[in-house]
């Protein structure tokens, strides 16, 4: 029986039998299982140098410098940070960073997720606001990130309200919300636009107004457009976050820590590929954070099917 | 039609005066209606029947006032169809059931009422009329993925039956059923029809069930729609719709009438024996 089948049977979609939730995590781990032998029986076959084709390294070296073994990684994570008396183990360094990022990322996510929806709303209401505004949300998107990361940060160390000084990380969110917005704005707008036309000439012939219209179809429509949105928008505040610490100079953060580890990659090569394990971690995180929103809605994800 | 007095007609559900509807498409203009002049009168139960294309549909959208006619004046219970809309004196069931797939059947039901502010315990006591009405009782709690198309279809009867209308729309809504189900959601309709005492305006391309369910059969020609004739079907609005009723001569004759008006020339008695 197929999950399809399956969940045609209980009569809700989409919703996971406990075997079919067993082969999606032997599938996951069979997944990162096979990455790590790939990356060895590469180092283990492949020339010292890498390959190199005219010129250009279309292969990376193999030397335990640029790939450490699968097991050093994971080795180096349980030792000390440092060689300092009483350092904490990598790991923990790394998660705790990687939990800070997360919480940027989260505010950045959650101020994205705001306005995008604001602006869907806005923009479906009024077609004038669709048109004028629309444009100028894509052109949004075309703006490097490099280039206003630093002045997002120096406008925002002058800010200074009541003795409450703009704190930094505040500064970070701000820029991951800047790229989380875009894909729930443009996916709220297509959700809302997406009813029915029976269903929208039905709340004609009940005289509805534009908000229980709103309300009774347009919104409940549109879920199945804001989840991917929002899973988007994640993943873009993850990315986001991780960049804008970079080029804000925010230290605390899991983006300053894959430079500073990577500088020490000379001495200590297994222990820049920590921080990216935690990117990679707090990636899914979000992403499944997101996924129990898609949960919580699924009642209104029927439509999908029907 | 134009043959009713004047003291009648404000007890007309519909009253419509050289009704015509001009669609403009990107290849000119459609006409879809012209001089269509139709009273319904209050509790009777008509039928649209005419080939496809011919704009049942259309005539059923102005009513409605979900499209305004090119020429001609449209009253429904004396108003604007506008007006009417507003005042909430039709319910409607469109081709497609058309209910919200993230609600219940209860819940589908109920959207009217919710949507016009009526307390949740009137509602509730009102959605479980309706259900038990449908025959839905048991599915209440179940969402539409879940039924087959004719209980589909009774959602949306009862949900364009749940505020009691004066006037009931219906644009074939028992059209994607099969035979047997139909008849018996037309006898359910007869019995629901004849309890509430609302008129309808019923689109099908049935001719049986048209004799079957209407007082009155209004024939409209290929486009552009006009009326071509119109069949009185004389079985009284106390007459209890059944199967025997489908075996009666009375019942034949009445789908021969329809037929020679949809065909436009009488049926040779020829023709009938050959059939
Ligand atoms: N919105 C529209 N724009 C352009 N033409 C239209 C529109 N709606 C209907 N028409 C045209 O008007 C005519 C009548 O359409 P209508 O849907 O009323 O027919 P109908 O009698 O209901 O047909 P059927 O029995 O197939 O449902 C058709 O030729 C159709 O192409
Ligand atoms: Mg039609």
């Amino acid at each position: 029986m197929t999950t399809e089948q399956a969940s045609l049977r209980t009569g809700r979609p989409r919703a996971r039998t406990r075997g079919a939730q067993l082969r999606a995590t032997a599938f996951g781990l069979l997944g990162i299982i096979s990455v790590a032998v790939l990356w060895e029986v590469y180092k283990a076959v492949a020339p010292e140098n890498g390959v190199v084709i005219a010129g250009t390294r279309v292969l990376p070296r193999t030397t335990d410098l640029a790939m450490p073994h699968t097991w050093e990684m994971v080795a180096r994570l349980l030792e000390p940070t440092t060689s300092q008396a009483g350092a904490a183990p990598l790991w923990l360094t790394v998660a705790e960073a990687a939990l800070l990022s997360l919480g940027i990322a989260a505010v950045g996510w959650l101020v994205g997720t705001v306005v995008g929806v604001g602006l869907g709303l806005l923009m479906q209401f009024f077609q004038v606001v669709e048109r004028g505004l629309l444009p100028w949300i894509v052109l949004s998107q075309t703006v490097p990130l490099i280039a206003f990361a630093p002045v997002v940060r120096s406008w925002g160390s002058r800010i200074e309200i009541l003795g409450w000084q703009w704190p930094q990380w505040l500064s970070v969110a701000v820029i991951a919300s800047y790229l989380a917005f875009f894909p729930v704005a443009i996916g709220m707008l297509k959700g809302l636009q997406s009813p029915q036309r029976t269903h929208l000439e039905l709340m004609h012939t009940y005289a509805a107004s534009r908000w229980a219209t709103l309300r009774t179809v347009r919104l409940p429509a549109a879920v199945p457009y804001l989840l991917p949105a929002l899973r988007l928008g994640a993943a873009s505040a993850v990315v986001g976050t991780v960049v804008a610490e970079v080029s804000t100079g925010y230290l605390d953060g899991i983006g300053r820590q894959l430079i500073s580890f990577a500088g020490q990659a000379s001495g200590d090569p297994a222990k820049a590929w920590a921080p990216i394990f935690g990117a990679i971690a707090l990636g899914l995180v979000a992403a499944g954070l997101v996924g129990l929103i898609g949960l919580a809605l699924r009642t209104y994800r029927r439509g999908e099917a029907a | 039609m134009s043959t009713t007095t004047e003291e009648t007609s404000s007890e007309a559900a519909v009253v419509a005066t050289g009704i015509g509807k001009t669609f403009d498409t990107r290849d000119g203009e459609v006409q879809a209606l012209t001089g269509v002049d139709l009273e319904i009168t209050a509790g009777e139960f008509v039928s649209l029947i005419g080939p496809s294309g011919c704009g049942k549909s259309t005539l059923m959208r102005l009513i409605a006032d979900l499209d305004s006619p090119t020429e001609g004046t449209l009253e429904v219970f004396g108003k604007s169809p506008a007006q009417a809309r507003r005042d909430q004196d039709y319910g409607i069931a469109f081709q497609q059931a058309g209910l919200l797939p993230w609600r219940t059947v209860g819940a589908n039901i109920g959207v009217p009422l919710e949507l016009h502010g009526v307390a949740r315990p009137d509602r509730e006591k009102r959605v479980a009329e309706l259900a038990e009405l449908v025959g839905l009782t048991d599915f209440i709690d179940r969402y539409p993925d879940q039924l087959s198309g004719g209980m589909q279809q009774r959602v949306a009867i009862a949900r364009s039956l749940a505020e009691q209308p004066r006037l009931l729309l219906m644009d074939e809504p028992f059209g994607a059923l099969d035979e047997m189900t139909r008849e018996r959601m037309q006898a359910e309709l007869a019995r629901i029809v004849g309890e509430s005492g609302a008129a309808v305006v019923f689109v099908t391309h049935s001719i049986p069930e048209a004799v079957f369910l209407s007082d009155r059969v209004v024939v409209l020609s290929a486009r552009p729609g006009r009326i071509t004739g119109v069949v009185d079907i004389g079985i009284g609005r106390d007459v209890h719709r059944d199967e025997a009723l489908r075996e009666t001569a009375g019942f034949f004759e009445k789908v021969t009438e329809v037929r020679e008006a949809l065909h436009g020339t009488p049926v040779t008695a020829a023709a009938r024996e050959a059939r």
